[in-house]
């Protein structure tokens, strides 16, 4: 069966492209969802002090190193695009593995850094600072994973010049992860 | 209104009747102005042979003002109402009366429990009498209570004061009160603490001076 | 049959269109891309579970009223039981009752037909959002039967009550509520960004914004506040499922969490959640109201301006639901204003209904009557907020049986007086039948009175200090004098003749479903889209040529034409 794609689907009324209109919405729903858990986590951390001494046991090389990796995966991402806009595909899909690698290093370095705390103690249910770090970080890192599958996807149409459109679309929202980590690095590791 | 159904057994009690009727009123005027409006209308404009409907864009300004009218004297309504509600508020909630006689009162699933200060007139000493969902307080004499909980969420209420105040376990909130009325009346808790929290009443006995003196007397010797 | 607009000629010949294929029967039933189809999954499937939720009224009703006898077709209740069912209820009405019947079902089925397009920008995606909706719907009804009992916490679902099950005494069963919880969220927001995408961006040509339906903005308007108030949940029910399952202390004192911060995550999407539901009602009521008195909508603009109002103001309302948790009663001031505001842009749109009918030619038929009922009934339940947003007011009537009399006189206008609404006007579009207006009548005045002596009592016992989720009020004297007992009596008994009347509706929908008499294309006399296609709509809607826009959709009446309405569709 060919993939069926409505008439409404090639329509743009906004002027939108209507895959980037969605993104732009998934977005919107995904900054409200990290809202909440960063509000939740300020209110905590303003409450309770004693979460700066906390956070002191966090591993903050292993957070800046996972920062300039993921900075360094949304440039790829970037050059994917850029690619896709001269209509280069295959360039696109390398550009985009290069992007996935980077988030194979961001969940390696990860697993390392929580295999380390656990074993020195600090589980999800040492203190409430324990239970944000994992829990902010884990949905974060479940974000990556995501963006990484669907980048998976993508390649497999831009590698053949199709919908190159999707390259943009899963950059844009690579930078939002991106971004998310950025707020959540400081809050979590470096606010003493 | 209410006190037709519940006595008024609290100084502030009154007041929140009032704010109740008060607002009652205005929004009944509200309610029934519209209601007369509109039912007036299903029988004005009901379908007729050979009466064609009009056409109405909603922009002129001779049909306009009857949104436009009753929409500014909703705003002045508010405003009544708001302040009515903030003056009752504040004299319940955020205004706190001090020296005062403090009674503890515990929360946990499903039975309270309440600490009256004893003779010397004094928490969180020896002759504090602790009992079981049983309240004695003295009438026309302010109180502060001070209210925890050990397990989950609680809510003090005593109707007959038009009191309510939930327990939050980590925390200890203080409330006032001061009673009018004697006699015995009811406590609920009125949030949800699990399967027992149908059955968490207790009895509030609001006593003279000298019924509480001997309800202490009692009670202080067979406790402690 | 009368074929105002073009594209009518060339339903039947679909052969030519470019997507059309044969569908085998697993496409077109159980896996349907086809929005129409994914809509009346939706509607059956929210129908389905109102009998769930109508149940357990019936059962804690009958429970309040003759407290500890045998329930016919439940049995003796126990408390446990008691809280499970008032909690489920609740969940099952609002999550699974009023959402999917009149977002995802309405929404659905009409918004590629309003805005003039043959099917949802996503089908596929649209598909994946039913299935992961029917997926929670299986979790919450299993979350009943596993060992333990449903969770019986309320559907507010309070920590520490909740987080722990050494106090809620349901392992199993308030994981499995949660979860089907959160799965219903992931679902609504697929959809949403289907809907509000939809409604964006494959509009007809020609349609310009203020020549969308009313309806449809509803439900886009209902979709973003959705969206933007549900996250901070979706993080919270997170939380709380690791207190759960992991133990950990996000919401327990004993650990350093705080319960409190679960009831501003809570109630921060819960108050926007009761405008999600309401707007699309009201934006049914607008469609009928139009239709039916043949009047153009008094003021489109300002209905709209009404609804986003709303919907802004009700993210700085949330706390009027903690007046007396604990929060610091400083902040209650600030609440109790934004609350009372509210009533501004509310009022303005029922005003704005009632105006239109002004002038109008009104037609009382089944679904003029429901749009009616349903303005009359949400105004008793509107003006009753106002002494719960009241701070002074709230100390007393909070968790009362005055806020289940005011919530039900919401709730039950959108999600039951609401859907009726929607579904006796669009049944002949849906269906391609018309529904019986003798039946329809009579199950409207059976069920507009039964619903009214059912919960204007409920008033009185909030008064009279009746709290909630109370399984059994003989254990206080003050409550169970006999004038209140008849009064719980009294609102049981019209609950039962309120559910005999349902069933007059269900044979009606069934009956006319496959046996009712052929609808025309345009029984209404209707100017917007839907109407211009063939009653149903065949796959891909409009046949070959889709529609263009030349107009507004309340074209009704205008003077020195002979027809008295003007479908949007029609050249000038
Ligand atoms: C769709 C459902 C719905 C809707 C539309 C509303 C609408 C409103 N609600 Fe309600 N509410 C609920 C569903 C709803 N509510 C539920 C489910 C709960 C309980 C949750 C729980 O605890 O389980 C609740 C509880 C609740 C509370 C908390 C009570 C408590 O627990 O102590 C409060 C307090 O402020 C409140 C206020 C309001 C107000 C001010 C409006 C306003 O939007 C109403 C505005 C409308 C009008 C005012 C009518 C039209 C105006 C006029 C006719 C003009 C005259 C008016 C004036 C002069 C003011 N509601
Ligand atoms: C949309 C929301 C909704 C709806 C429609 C209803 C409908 C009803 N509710 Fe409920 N209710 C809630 C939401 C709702 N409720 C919530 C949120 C709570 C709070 C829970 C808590 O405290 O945790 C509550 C609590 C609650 C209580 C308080 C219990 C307690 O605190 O102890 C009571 C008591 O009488 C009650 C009664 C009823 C009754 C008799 C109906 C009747 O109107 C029901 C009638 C049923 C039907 C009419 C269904 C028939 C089905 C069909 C005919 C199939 C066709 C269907 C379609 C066309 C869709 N409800
Ligand atoms: Cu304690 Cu309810
Ligand atoms: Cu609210």
């Amino acid at each position: 069966m060919a993939e069926f794609i409505p008439v409404a689907n090639t329509r743009s009324a906004s002027g939108v492209p209507t895959g980037k209109l969605a993104l732009y919405w998934l977005l919107c729903s995904e900054i409200v969802i990290f809202g909440g858990v960063l509000a939740s986590y300020l209110m905590h951390r303003l409450a309770h002090p004693e979460f700066g001494l906390q956070a002191a046991h966090t591993n903050v090389y292993a957070g800046t190193i996972n920062t300039f990796v993921l900075l360094t995966s949304s440039l790829m991402a970037v050059l994917a695009h850029s690619a896709a806009e001269h209509g280069d595909g295959k360039k696109a899909a390398k550009y985009l593995w290069f992007t996935i690698a980077g988030a194979l290093m961001f969940l390696c370095i990860k697993a390392a850094e929580w295999t380390s705390e656990i074993q020195h103690g600090y589980t999800i249910t040492s203190s409430p600072f324990w239970s944000f770090y994992y829990t902010a970080a884990g949905i974060h890192a479940s974000h990556v994973i995501a963006g990484a599958l669907v980048m998976l996807w993508v390649i497999q149409s831009a590698k053949k010049n199709k919908y190159l459109y999707r390259v943009e679309n899963v950059g844009l929202y690579w930078h939002f992860v991106d971004i998310v980590w950025i707020f959540l690095f400081p809050l979590l590791y470096i606010a003493k | 209104m209410i006190e037709s159904l519940v006595p008024s057994g609290s100084t502030f009690a009154g007041d929140i009747d009032g704010l109740f009727v008060l607002i009652c009123v205005i929004v009944g005027v509200f309610f029934f102005a519209t209601l007369g409006m509109f039912l007036w209308m299903l029988v004005r404009f009901r379908a007729r042979d050979g009466v064609p409907a009009q056409y109405i864009t909603g922009n002129e300004p001779h049909l306009k003002t009857w949104i436009t009218t009753p929409h500014a004297i909703i705003i002045l309504c508010d405003v009544l109402l708001i302040v009515g509600a903030l003056r009752v508020w504040y004299n319940v909630k955020q205004h706190m009366p001090e020296d005062v006689e403090v009674i503890g009162v515990v929360g946990q699933q499903w039975a309270w429990t309440f600490v009256h200060a004893g003779p010397d007139g004094k928490i969180d000493t020896s002759d504090d009498i602790a009992v079981i969902d049983e309240m004695h307080v003295q009438v026309d004499k302010e109180y502060v209570f001070r209210l925890e909980s050990v397990d989950v969420l609680h809510s003090f209420s005593v109707p007959t004061w038009r009191l309510k105040q939930d327990a939050v376990p980590g925390r200890v909130i203080l409330g006032w009160f001061e009673a009018t009325l004697t006699g015995e009346f009811g406590i609920q808790c009125a949030e949800m603490c699990g399967i027992g929290h149908g059955i968490m009443g207790a009895r509030l006995f609001v006593e003279t001076a000298e019924e509480h003196a001997a309800w202490m007397a009692q009670a202080g010797g067979t406790s402690s | 049959m009368n074929a105002p607009a073009h594209g009518h000629d060339h339903v039947h010949d679909d052969g030519g269109h470019h997507h059309h294929h044969e569908m085998t029967f697993v496409e077109k039933y159980i896996f349907p891309t086809d929005h129409k189809y994914i809509g009346k999954q939706y509607l059956l499937t929210g129908m389905l579970m109102a009998v769930f939720g109508g149940f357990f009224a019936y059962a804690f009703r009958m429970q309040l009223a003759w407290p500890g006898s045998d329930i016919p077709l439940f049995g003796h209740m126990s408390p446990a039981e008691y809280n499970a069912a008032v909690t489920n209820h609740g969940t099952i009405m609002i999550f699974w009752v009023a959402m999917p019947v009149l977002i995802a079902a309405f929404g659905n089925f009409l918004i590629p037909l309003m805005v003039g397009a043959d099917d949802m920008v996503f089908p596929r995606l649209n598909r994946l959002s039913y299935q992961i909706f029917l997926v929670s719907a299986i979790v919450i009804v299993a979350s009943l039967f596993v060992p333990g009992g449903g969770f019986g916490g309320a559907w507010t679902a309070y920590p520490p009550l909740s987080g722990d099950s050494a106090y809620n005494l349901t392992p199993l069963g308030s994981s499995l509520w949660l979860v089907a919880v959160a799965l219903e969220f992931v679902a609504f927001l697929v959809g949403g960004i289907n809907f509000i995408v939809t409604a964006m961006n494959a509009r007809a040509p020609g349609m310009k914004w203020t020549d969308v339906p009313m309806v449809v903005w509803m439900i886009c308007i209902a979709s973003i506040l959705f969206m933007a108030s549900v996250g901070p949940l979706m993080a919270g029910a997170v939380m709380l499922l690791f207190d759960q399952t992991l133990h950990t202390g996000f919401f327990d004192p004993r650990q350093g969490g705080d319960p409190i911060l679960w009831q501003h995550l809570f109630w921060f999407f819960g108050h926007p959640e009761v405008y999600v539901v309401l707007l699309p009602a009201t934006g049914m009521v607008a469609e009928v109201v139009a239709v039916h008195s043949r009047k153009k909508l008094f003021g489109y603009k300002t209905i709209l301006f009404t609804a986003v109002g709303t919907g802004v103001l009700s993210f700085f309302v949330w706390a009027h639901h903690q007046f007396i948790a604990g929060i610091d009663p400083r902040m209650a001031n600030i609440f109790t204003i934004t609350t009372v505001l509210i009533s501004i842009p509310i009022a303005e749109m029922m005003f704005l209904y009632i105006a239109t009918l002004y002038g109008g030619s009104i037609r009382f038929t089944t679904p003029m009557l429901w749009a009616l009922g349903f303005i009359f009934a949400f105004l008793i339940g509107g003006v009753t907020g106002i002494p719960l947003g009241a701070s002074g007011a709230d100390i007393y009537l909070h968790d009362s049986y005055f806020v289940i009399a005011h919530f039900h006189f919401t709730f039950f206008p959108i999600a039951f007086i609401g859907t009726f609404t929607g579904l006796t006007h669009w049944f002949p579009k849906m269906f391609g039948r018309m529904m019986n207006e003798t039946l329809g009548k009579i199950h409207f005045w059976g069920t507009i009175i039964a619903v009214h002596c059912l919960f204007l009592p409920m008033f009185v016992l909030g008064l009279a200090g009746h709290h909630r989720r109370i399984y059994d009020y003989t254990n206080f004297p003050e409550l169970s004098t006999p004038f209140l007992t008849n009064i719980g009596i009294f609102a049981t008994v019209s609950l039962l003749v309120l559910l005999a009347f349902q069933f007059v509706f269900v044979f009606n929908f069934f009956y006319s479903m496959f046996k009712g008499p052929v609808a025309e294309a345009n029984p209404w006399k209707a100017g917007s889209l839907e109407w211009q296609c063939p009653s149903p709509p065949p796959h891909g809607n409009f046949g070959e040529h889709l529609p263009t826009v030349y107009r507004g959709p309340y074209e009704y009446s205008v003077p020195g034409r002979d027809k008295d309405y003007w479908p949007q569709s029609e050249p000038a």
